[in-house]
């Protein structure tokens, strides 16, 4: 906390950026799925978060502009994209009792360091270096692949949340309608490992002494980022209490005994020869365990089960690092270094220098001002990404028979019929 | 009709061969898709919701006192065939079409009933869904089959070449179909299923797990919508009463008049469905308020809980009783944060956990000098003037308070005589008993303990019921 409070944006900092970096247009695009304004935008629920813990929820927005113009006027510190509801949630105080429910959201997952405490022996609680992003990257691949390859999901959006964790955003069609049931059933496919438990505990996930397919291809992936990560990086099994952290998940008495006292003679044995060591018993469905303790995704269940959660937006500033909550590319997530994203101190003097060198007469457009700063790249990728989107919409449009027009069509559908 | 009228002259002259396909109802199980357009009775109306609402009382009463699931299927069992039997269609008695008439109907009235707030659709399609499965389990395999045969559940058989490219340990004993996950979220949830691009390749053995969930479903849908047209239902004065009621019985811990009133007062254990009915009549008011307030907030504070779970304790409510009360009345919390919270503390009361005291009710004394702000201690000394007497007149107005009573009651409070209070309005309550002014608790004794209060009230309605048997 110490180092990070230094860092923490003023409100004019803040405002600046909002006003002259913030990409409303991009984000509403991704919003959207569309140029022209749709529900997914107009009946969507922003919430803002002042200072001194002022909470504002249930606003929504016409278009990109509004929002722009309401948030310049609050200046919040940062502000989060909830659910898009049967109506406009500004509404909410005209319409009938029960009436404003949450219908569609993006599948949402958010992965964060502290779950990671007991395993990673780098840093610890709100730190985060290149070192323990290893651990996200690797949750990243297989949360990643299982979503794509399991579920069928295509539209998904990876963003660092601008401290020490990452949040992805699905957009397919058929994830964002899914029910709450629904999303509580594809967290607890996903879940392996709860965060902040123990790290030997025995895991429940064979059925019949076996893997399911899902899980047995993670465990392929998941053990050469063991090797790298947990035995030669981190050095899990070095110290004592990291090495008996590993023997408690050992279910053999007799072999436990043994190792010990082998360990204790030489107190410097690397991680790695430990492990090798334990590979001398037949213990598969043990070192499987660890494997997956130490390493598999540690998800944080609360965000994903409920439609009506409310997730912060890319872009946004976190408070206390001043570090952009940037998306990210999926094929660079590895070289991903955390430190290296721009603060938005250093984004306002990229700006600054620029304006030293330009002209000054020359006429200043604030809404493009990010093109010439450090944000580009990420951006790009987000425009890239609701590109897409928008592009799905469009062939869905064309798909539909010409000839009926499409108001009876909706009008039909709103029946459930 | 018309495949009725075919089979039959395929199979003129086998007699012995019953079409079952032309029947209204040929199976047992029902998906409620058709609302029933029979005329029925008023009595018919209400009585066959009663009678459903009984079973799926005892559903819900099960999950609230944990029964395991064999447990559940015994009990929703013996209750169905009491309130609502369904016999299998081989048989050939005249009443299996009527039953099967009575369960459609009930159904539908319930529909009605339970549509109106989230959290009665969602306790209803609960308890329809697990009634559904028990009659599912129980069903004789071949209408089962029969009715599974009725519907297209929209599932792929999967052939096995594709059944093992998902599944490499696949076993070319099972067949697997697939459907859309989305469509089996409980298995899903559990690994049960391997899911490949979406699809979730079902094993047969599971595939039930898929009918319950499209009934569920269904059920869902179709209450949201019977919610939306109810208010345009052009509605005449009999049919709205009886739905209140059902509704409410539904919400206020069910069955407490029901069951009594089938006969399952016998047995001397108290049981949880009773509280709410024995706080009604016998309760001091500091009780009451605590059992209101935990009605209508489904909560109570930690001192609240001290002060009325110890009281029920010692009213005569088990463990297994008291922690199946509270867990009905907490609904909005689930299971887990239940258990964890507040189960504790339940058993705790009883001496279970930590210093394994068998604590002793609050009595009237302890409860006069905890004069917190909030609902527990003694509401004689803790209300306003105003509020107590608004709270005197809402809890004890069916039992005989009458404002006019209320002067000599609020002049006991204004010389802070509370127990004399509470005396008075005890007197007054029970004067229908035969207890006149002075007598107080018996021969003259004052409240001291709420829990003496309680005892004597219910001895004294025992014993009033029994003088009207003798006479």
């Amino acid at each position: 906390m110490s180092s990070s409070d230094s860092n923490k944006p003023s409100p004019e900092v803040m405002l600046a950026f909002y006003r002259r970096l913030y990409p409303f247009k991009s984000l509403f695009t991704w919003l959207n799925h569309d140029h022209v304004p749709s529900k997914l935008f107009t009946q969507r629920e922003i919430a803002f978060s002042l200072p001194g813990d002022v909470y504002i929820r249930y606003n929504s927005f016409n278009t990109a502009d509004e929002l722009k113009k309401q948030v310049c006027q609050l200046n919040p510190t940062r502000f989060e994209i909830g659910p898009i509801y049967s109506a406009r949630p500004r509404d909410r105080k005209t319409l009938r009792a029960g009436t404003l429910t949450p219908i569609l959201r993006e599948l949402v997952f958010d992965i964060d360091m502290t779950d990671y405490d007991p395993v990673r022996t780098c840093c610890s609680g709100a730190d985060i270096c290149k070192r323990c992003w290893v651990f996200i990257s690797a949750a990243v691949r297989v949360m990643d692949s299982a979503l794509r390859e399991e579920f069928g999901y295509e539209k998904l959006l990876w963003v660092y949340s601008g401290r020490r964790g990452i949040h992805l955003w699905i957009s397919d069609k058929e994830a964002m309608g899914l029910t709450d049931q629904q999303r509580k059933a594809v967290v607890g496919f996903l879940t392996v490992v709860q965060g902040g438990k123990e790290s030997s505990k025995k895991l429940n996930i064979r059925n019949g002494g076996k893997l399911p397919p899902s899980l047995a291809k993670a465990m392929e992936y998941l053990k050469t980022v063991f090797g790298a990560l947990i035995l030669s990086d981190q050095e899990c099994f070095q110290s004592k209490e990291g090495y008996e952290e590993l023997l408690k998940a050992i279910p053999d008495s007799r072999v436990v005994d043994a190792l010990r006292t082998k360990w204790e003679a030489s107190p410097s044995r690397p991680s790695e020869d430990k492990w090798a060591d334990l590979h001398r018993h037949n213990l598969m469905v043990a070192l499987e365990d660890i494997i997956f303790n130490y390493t598999y995704p540690r998800l944080d269940i609360e965000v994903s089960k409920h439609r009506n959660h409310l997730l912060k937006a890319p872009f946004c500033i976190h408070p206390s690092t001043g570090r952009v909550c940037v998306p990210l590319d999926l094929d660079m997530i590895e070289k991903f270094d955390p430190k290296e994203v721009p603060t938005v101190q250093q984004l306002l003097e990229e700006l600054d220098n620029l304006s030293k060198v330009q002209d000054p007469s020359a006429p200043r457009e604030h809404h493009s001002d990010w093109e010439k700063t450090s944000l580009k790249p990420y951006i790009d990728i987000l425009d890239r990404h609701a590109q897409s989107l928008v592009g799905e919409t469009r062939k869905d449009n064309r798909s539909k028979p010409v000839s009926t027009s499409p108001r009876p069509l909706s009008v039909i559908l709103d029946m459930g019929l | 009709m018309f495949k009725g009228g075919q089979s039959t002259s395929n199979d003129y002259g086998s007699f012995q061969v019953e079409n079952f396909g032309t029947l209204k109802y040929p199976f047992t199980l029902n998906f409620y898709d058709e609302p029933p357009t029979f005329d029925v009775t008023i009595e018919d109306f209400e009585t066959s919701a009663l009678d459903r609402l009984r079973i799926l009382a005892e559903i819900e009463s099960s999950a609230a006192r944990n029964r395991s699931w064999e447990e559940t299927k015994q009990v929703t069992s013996a209750q169905c065939s009491k309130y609502l039997p369904l016999s299998p269609t081989m048989t050939k008695s005249l009443e299996r079409d009527a039953q099967r008439r009575r369960d459609h109907l009930s159904h539908f009235v319930l529909r009605l009933a339970f549509c109106r707030s989230e959290d009665l659709r969602r306790r209803f399609v609960k308890a329809e869904t697990t009634l559904f499965k028990i009659r599912y389990d129980e069903d004789i395999a071949t209408e089962r089959e029969a009715f599974l045969n009725s519907r297209d559940f929209n599932w792929i058989p999967v052939d096995p070449n594709e059944a093992l490219s998902v599944d490499k340990d696949y076993r070319k004993s099972e067949k697997y179909y697939k459907v859309k996950w989305t469509r089996v979220p409980d298995l899903v949830e559990k690994r049960k299923v391997v899911l490949k691009g979406g699809w979730a390749y079902v094993p047969s053995r599971e595939l039930s797990s898929i009918v319950f969930q499209e009934f569920e479903v269904r059920l869902e849908k179709a209450l949201e919508t019977t919610a939306r047209l109810l208010p345009r239902l052009d509605e005449d004065t009999r049919i709205v009463p009886i739905l209140d009621n059902l509704s409410q019985g539904f919400l206020s811990g069910i069955s407490s008049d029901w069951a009594n009133n089938s006969g399952q007062t016998n047995s001397d254990e108290l049981k949880a469905e009773q509280i709410d009915d024995l706080a009604k009549k016998h309760f001091p008011l500091c009780m009451r308020t605590l059992h209101s307030t935990l009605q209508r907030d489904h909560h109570l504070k930690y001192a609240g809980r001290q002060q009325y779970g110890l009281f029920l304790k010692v009213l005569g409510l088990s463990i297994e009783e008291s922690v199946a009360f509270w867990r009905k009345s907490f609904s909005g919390f689930t299971d887990d944060q239940f258990n964890k919270k507040y189960k504790y503390n339940i058993r705790h009361h009883y001496g279970l956990e930590g210093k394994r005291v068998n604590y002793p009710a609050r009595s009237c004394m302890q409860l006069l000098m905890d004069s917190g702000a909030s609902d527990h201690g003694c509401p004689y000394r803790t209300y306003s003037p105003e509020n107590l007497q608004t709270a005197l007149l809402s809890a004890y107005s069916p039992l005989g308070l009458r404002q006019s009573d209320l002067g000599e009651v609020m002049a006991a409070v204004n010389t802070k005589h509370f127990h004399v209070a509470c005396t008075r309005v005890y007197e007054i309550t029970h004067a229908s008993n035969g207890v006149s002014k002075g007598q107080g608790l018996g021969n003259g004794e004052s409240v001291t303990h709420p829990n003496e209060y309680a005892a004597k009230s219910m001895e004294l309605l025992k014993s009033s019921e029994a003088m009207v048997v003798d006479s």
